[in-house]
């Protein structure tokens, strides 16, 4: 494994304090980019990396920077998204509690590239000691005149605002995070027009994810070449991977892209608890098809999870031991998405209602045969039929649960019992 | 009413950002910390001093399950009951939880002292079960962290 990057100093004491962060070699990326680059020269070197979204879609974020329009009277807006809320996920709450200012430098960084002057941090509202972490280490910047007007001499003015959000998956989706920033109801809105031409207030804004900045200083101290040799071809870098469920060790574990499924379970998570047989992973997060057992021999990048008919995602690896009944196990998932539903589009509020209802029949011995196929055709009524990727998330699930273990459902349509041992009641 | 430093603090808010709606979030904030709820009566007061229309804020308000909308128990328990969190016993936290208070879910103690809802994933589930009590989180519960908890809560009403 190639050296950890964004979590070199993850466990270094006081990390989060810029005198430390500093002694750490941090900030040296920042007057590097101010005074060696020009702003599009730094495009250009993102560009070349092919550091690619960690938000959950992987598009890659110097393509999006270079999608923002020349010459116009507007000023332009930058977004870190911090809204972290995809089951699963819990990296950028680390990144930012214990190293907030290597997001903040880049977070500048990128600011000064694409010619932005206020950036917002749009943070989960559940994030209340993230935000004080970040909330200090904004100020330290500020004190050492990082953040403000004419930054190290360069005539580069930006503020940093932070932004706290209500509790709302929905919130992480680019365009109804900017609606609740306008302070509407956060329900998404229709692209074209992409942010990057027009977004927050109608001016060009860019979204990126905590993870995709973090990695910005160390671009500019070693590289474009130095990150591009990292990983695989086209899934480029590290990434951080969480590991949660049935796990005998869960946290987050920063690797080299194309890392195996089964070294990230077996060495990098101890294996499964009390040494159960594995029964399935969900690699990316809640709302990416399933995998059983006999699939973990696959690399955990973009294409080759793609391949396989999954999804890298926010890389939110969660483990299955036989004891889960996948039945009920995907009735915790669809809840969530029909709680999360914005309500904008009616396949995704109507459906994701319906497939919890069906799936909580099934559970309480009441569902009928056709109801698998019901459930299933509703999910392939959602896809592809929603403003938003929500009514996706929401029906991606349901389809891959019911490909992959359609016996536990048919079973429990036809009087059985359900599988497994973990008692999983629903509300 | 609100107390006086929140109606300084969404004075604050005032010219802040480039629209006078962009403080309805951040004011929803602070009504929040300064009542533990958000009331309509509140909510008008937050409106008239940023200056935007009490249907707007409550509107918005409405979309948000941060913020609870009736007043809840001094200490608000959130287990999180999503997929992680449910494969490493989120469950019998609950249902723990439910008996050591003596309340169902979604309830509020007769003395007001506590109040136990079941939420979605807090971006935690590495360290699950889990729940948040007010604004901090609680992590790799155990019954025993439980007692802990629930017996320093009640000796500082
Ligand atoms: C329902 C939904 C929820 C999302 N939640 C998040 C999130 O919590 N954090 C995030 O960074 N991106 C999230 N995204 C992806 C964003 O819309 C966007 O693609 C991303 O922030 C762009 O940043 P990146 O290119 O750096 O990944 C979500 C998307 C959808 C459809
Ligand atoms: S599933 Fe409980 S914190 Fe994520």
């Amino acid at each position: 494994m190639a050296e950890k990057i964004l979590f070199k100093y993850i466990d270094y004491p006081d990390q989060h304090k810029i005198d430390v962060y500093m002694k750490n070699g941090g900030y040296t990326a920042l007057s590097k980019a101010l005074k060696e680059f020009k702003p599009e020269e730094l495009v250009e070197m993102v560009k070349k990396t092919n550091l690619r979204g960690r938000g959950g879609a992987g598009f890659p974020a110097g393509v999006k920077w270079s999608f923002l329009p020349k010459g116009i009277n507007k000023p332009t807006y930058l977004i870190i998204n911090a809204d972290e809320s995809e089951p699963g996920t819990f990296k950028d709450r680390q990144l930012m509690e214990y190293d907030p200012h290597q997001m903040i430098e880049g977070t500048i960084i990128t600011s000064y590239a694409i010619n932005c002057h206020t950036a917002f941090v749009y943070i989960r509202g559940e994030f209340t000691y993230c935000a004080e972490q970040t909330e200090k280490a904004i100020n330290e910047a500020r004190e050492k005149g990082f953040i403000g007007k004419n930054i190290l001499g360069s005539g580069f003015d930006l503020d940093i605002h932070i932004f706290r959000g209500g509790g709302a998956y929905i919130c992480g989706e680019e365009t109804s995070l900017m609606e609740s920033i306008e302070g509407w109801r956060a329900m998404s809105r229709q692209k074209p027009p992409f942010p990057a031409v027009e977004g927050l207030w109608g001016c060009p804004t860019i979204i990126n994810n905590v993870e995709t900045i973090s990695n910005i200083p160390h671009i500019v101290n070693n590289g474009a070449d130095w990150f591009a040799s990292i990983g695989t071809e086209k899934s480029t870098g590290t990434k951080i991977y969480c590991l949660s469920g049935h796990i005998n060790r869960p946290g987050n574990y920063e690797l080299e892209m194309g890392v195996t499924l089964r070294e990230l379970i077996y060495e990098y998570g101890g294996g499964i608890i009390d040494d159960k047989p594995l029964k399935a992973v969900i690699p990316g997060g809640s709302s990416v098809p399933i995998l059983k057992a006999d699939e973990i021999d696959i690399n955990m990048d973009f294409e080759s999870l793609a391949e396989k008919g999954s999804m890298l995602g926010s890389a939110g690896v969660i483990v299955m031991h036989d004891g889960a009944c996948m039945v009920a196990a995907l009735q915790k998932l669809t809840k969530f998405y029909e709680h999360e539903s914005c309500g904008k589009c009616s396949p995704c509020r109507e459906g994701t209602n319906w497939m919890d209802k069906i799936l909580k029949r099934m559970l309480n011995g009441e569902g009928k045969p056709e109801d698998v196929d019901l459930l299933f055709d509703v999910a392939k009524n959602i896809m592809g039929n929603t403003v938003c990727p929500l009514g996706d998330a929401a029906a991606m699930p349901v389809m891959s649960f019911i490909e992959k273990f359609r016996d536990e459902f048919e079973n429990l349509c036809n009087g059985g019992k359900p599988k497994g041992t973990i008692k999983f009641p629903f509300r | 009413m609100l107390s006086d430093s929140a109606k300084e603090k969404l004075a604050e808010l005032k010219g802040k950002y480039p629209t006078k709606e962009a403080s309805i979030l951040p004011a929803l904030h602070v009504v929040f910390e300064d009542c533990g709820y958000l009331s309509v009566d509140q909510m008008d007061e937050a409106a008239d001093i940023i200056g935007v229309s009490r249907l707007d804020i409550n509107e918005t308000a409405t979309f948000y399950t941060l913020f609870p909308k009736e007043k809840v128990g001094k200490y608000l328990i959130q287990v999180c009951d999503n997929l992680s969190c449910s494969l490493m016993g989120a469950d019998s936290l609950v249902e723990y939880l439910q008996e050591k208070l003596d309340i169902k879910v979604g309830e509020t103690t007769p003395d007001g002292l506590f109040t136990l809802w079941t939420v979605e994933c807090l971006g935690s589930c590495g360290t699950a079960p889990m729940m948040q009590v007010n604004d901090r989180y609680y992590e790799r519960l155990t019954r025993a962290k439980v007692d802990e908890l629930i017996e320093k809560w009640r000796n500082t009403k």
